[in-house]
């Protein structure tokens, strides 16, 4: 019972993000363009910028989506005319889907490498206290005893 | 077997540190060339960088060289950039009237729009070649800061002079005889 509540649960969460998003792809707002797009001459995105041809990039945004223009035809049409340099991320797809790839990719490794050298280091340190441990003298142990034995008293 | 391995694992992690700090190296002094216009600003006269750009209008592209033989006068502009609505007239009435003496007017648009520069270039009724380099990317080649800017290529090819800012006729004509001068 609790199971397939959580898979209801899950689904429905989904389901959700799916049609945000598909809502967001086919009537974008300018709101969520600007911080998508940099503006060419200030290289900030174009919520941050009041620069002359931000204003425009901002004027052009606003007639596409009049126009019906989903996100991504926008986009491509401000690509076509700027370059890749226009997009707050690089687009996923050749040199650039490196920028996707690699930021993950190193991460995971990173963790591997300090998880193996962990219980390298905590491997070795268990084995030195090991070799370090010295047996008292028995005149130590005598006083050890003597000690324990007041204490007790 | 161990041992080797650390001995590639260091010396990859070299490497991969050397290849970053040459390319940070190779990047600042990219950066701090400054372009035709610092070579202009040090008394030089460098070969004007040469482009291939789409024409704004007509079909096809224009590319620099292929005007050898003529003196340039190279206005980077935008339609957006105020000053460059106040000088386009002036460049266009420089062009009408040197044109038949060896000199050609090519307007640069740059970081702008086509369509908003197909506008500027009816209202302003532009009739000398305008190219499009809506990304910029010969912006940092020119050295350029802002807009408008404009270089003067002598026929040879070789930049002649420079000048940032609005131009008035006065300046347009100083720069056009400079080019043609030897």
């Amino acid at each position: 019972m609790r199971r397939a509540f959580v898979a209801v649960l899950v689904a429905g969460l989904a389901l959700s993000f799916a049609s945000a998003a598909t809502a967001s792809e086919e009537q974008p707002t300018l709101a969520e363009l600007e911080t998508e797009v940099i503006c060419p001459t200030c290289h900030t995105t174009l919520d941050q910028s009041s620069a002359p041809v931000a204003q425009r990039l901002r004027a052009y945004i606003r007639a596409r989506i009049a126009a019906g223009d989903t996100k991504s035809e926008i986009k491509d049409r401000l690509v076509a005319q700027f370059g890749d340099q226009v997009l707050a991320s690089p687009p996923r797809r050749g040199f650039n889907l490196l920028a996707w790839v690699l930021p993950p990719v190193l991460a995971i490794a990173a963790a591997a490498a300090v998880g193996v050298l962990a219980v390298r280091w905590s491997r070795r340190t268990a084995g030195e206290a090991e070799e370090e441990r010295v047996e008292p003298s028995p005149e130590l142990a005598r006083r050890i005893d003597d000690e324990l034995a007041r204490l007790d008293s | 077997m161990a041992v080797g391995l650390r001995r590639l694992g260091q010396a990859m992690a070299i490497a991969v540190v050397l290849a970053l700090l040459a390319l940070l190296v190779w990047r600042v002094v990219r950066d701090r060339d400054g372009g035709a216009a610092a070579a202009l600003r040090r008394g030089e006269h460098p070969v004007a960088p040469n482009f291939r750009l789409p024409r704004l209008g007509p079909n096809g592209t224009l590319e620099l060289k292929t005007l050898r033989g003529k003196a340039v006068v190279l206005n980077f502009w935008a339609s957006w950039c105020l000053p460059c609505k106040k000088e386009a007239p002036l460049l266009e009435a420089a062009y009408r009237k040197w044109r038949s003496r060896g000199v050609v007017v090519v307007g640069v648009d740059a970081n702008d729009l086509e369509s908003d520069a197909k506008r500027f270039a009816r209202r302003y009724k532009l009739t000398y070649p305008l190219v499009h380099d809506g990304p910029g990317k010969w912006l940092d080649d020119y050295g350029l800061e802002g807009f408008p800017e404009t270089f003067f290529v002598r026929p040879d090819g070789k930049l002649s002079s420079w000048t940032q800012g609005e131009l008035d006729a006065g300046e347009i004509e100083d720069g056009i005889r400079g080019a043609l001068s030897p």
